[in-house]
């Protein structure tokens, strides 16, 4: 088991702290730019997301110490997250563009 | 015998008391539990995602529901939210020091982080509870209406467009510059205030109020911002038309009722889970102090529940992220 020094430790919450000011900084400014949306939501938003899970990624691997597991655990844990769920969401987000399209009152 | 050799190997792995991945039983089946609870809450947010596009027009955007900040007026949308992550990332940090510790067998300063981690979920649960009270008890108010029909709305662009009504439309008032107005500017005038903390508005006197006052006009919650021009706005308000003042499952103030079942159940689910987590942190601290696992000579049971507590705060950013963010 992969024993993380204090150092690694303060260092990814100092990273996540940056990560997370960043987040607001960027919700409350909304920088033009990046407000074009090319893939049904705005780049900002997608900016989001990948930030979210960076964040994800440092908790999972550093604070709850899966980085220092065995190839074969990781893989148990990782990959019934990143298939199922992008799965599932991609479904109902889709669906979802078109649920009450055709209902007499949609609003 | 030659085949003695053989026979060993399978005894071993069949007999029990191996670890596969080299792991102890009770963290994979922490891992485990983790996994499928990530799943339930995958399930949430993505159901949360469905009900938003299927109404795009009607669902409110967070920076407009949740801005207060404690001893601040005025508008700070995010910044407690912010706060609330910093906490529950903060906490994960005293967490994994506790962890850290405990495999240095440091009792004293296994107390010493265990405490801090017990203390900040505490924190953390008092936010909640602090942004429930207000989220519950409603800022400016808004009205429902109950016409079901085609109304023409008045686009960002200026252009008209039209959008087909149904039941329990929730809208706002606004004047014709575009500012919101509480109900008690709307029924007051000049001497309302900028929100109705304490006050409540009948329906009656809002509706009148509004008719008399031909510079209102009222706005869809989505972030399209679909304005209903002061005529055609006074003529829905005729029928079954309410005064809407904070949230409950039944209605709320900011947009589509969903919005809010949503936002009751998925942080709701996320505050019991980070009760949970503060009663089992509590319970291992308090036998971090006993010296319970200094005799069992080791600090595993503090790295179980560590994994839960990471999982908790690993769930808020994603709240943080599809609630408040995007």
């Amino acid at each position: 088991m992969a024993n993380n020094s204090t150092s690694t430790l303060w260092k990814t919450f100092f990273f996540l702290l940056a990560l997370t000011i960043v987040e607001v900084i960027l919700g409350i400014v909304k920088p033009s730019p990046l407000m074009g949306a090319p893939l049904g939501t705005s780049w900002l938003n997608i900016l989001f997301i990948l930030l979210t899970l960076v964040k994800a990624y440092y908790i999972v691997s550093v604070f709850m110490h899966l980085g220092g597991e065995k190839k074969g655990f990781q893989y148990a844990i990782y990959l019934p997250a990143l298939i199922l769920i992008p799965y599932l969401t991609f479904i109902l987000l889709v669906e979802g563009g078109y649920t009450f399209d055709e209902a007499p009152s949609i609003y | 015998m030659a085949t003695t050799a053989d026979m060993e190997q399978p005894e071993k792995v069949w007999g029990g008391g191996n670890k596969p991945f080299a792991i102890s039983y009770g963290k994979i089946m922490m891992w485990f539990f983790i996994i499928s609870d990530a799943l339930s809450f995958s399930g949430f947010l993505t159901a949360y995602g469905f009900m938003r596009y299927a109404n795009q027009l009607s669902w409110p955007v967070a920076e407009d529901v949740f801005t207060h900040f404690p001893f601040l007026t005025g508008d700070h949308p995010l910044l407690y939210v912010a706060l609330m992550t910093f906490i529950l990332i903060m906490s994960s940090v005293t967490m994994v020091l506790a962890v850290h510790h405990g495999h240095q067998n440091e009792k004293n300063k296994v107390i010493l982080w265990m405490a801090l981690t017990v203390v900040g979920g505490l924190i953390f649960l008092g936010s909640q509870a602090w942004e429930w009270s207000h989220f519950i008890s409603g800022d400016k108010g808004a009205v429902e209406i109950n016409q079901p029909g085609t109304v023409s709305a008045r686009a960002a662009n200026g252009e008209m467009k039209d959008i087909r009504l149904g039941n329990n439309v929730i809208m706002h008032v606004i004047t014709s510059g575009g500012d919101k107005l509480s109900l008690s500017q709307v029924v007051d005038g000049e001497n309302g205030h900028e929100s109705n903390h304490g006050l409540e508005f009948s329906s009656e006197e809002v509706i009148s109020a509004f008719k008399h006052n031909s510079d209102l006009e009222l706005m869809m919650p989505g972030k399209e911002k679909l304005v209903i021009p002061h005529a055609a706005a006074a003529n829905l308000l005729d029928t079954k038309a309410l005064a809407v003042q904070g949230a409950n499952m039944t209605r709320n103030e900011y947009g589509k009722k969903q919005f809010a079942n949503f936002f009751f159940f998925i942080t709701g689910f996320h505050g019991f889970h980070v009760f949970s987590g503060v009663v089992l942190n509590f319970i291992v601290f308090y036998n971090v102090f006993l010296g319970t696992y200094a005799k069992r000579g080791h600090y595993e049971m503090v790295e179980k529940v560590g994994l839960y507590w990471h999982f908790v705060d690993l769930v808020w950013v994603f709240v943080f992220t599809f609630f408040y963010l995007v």
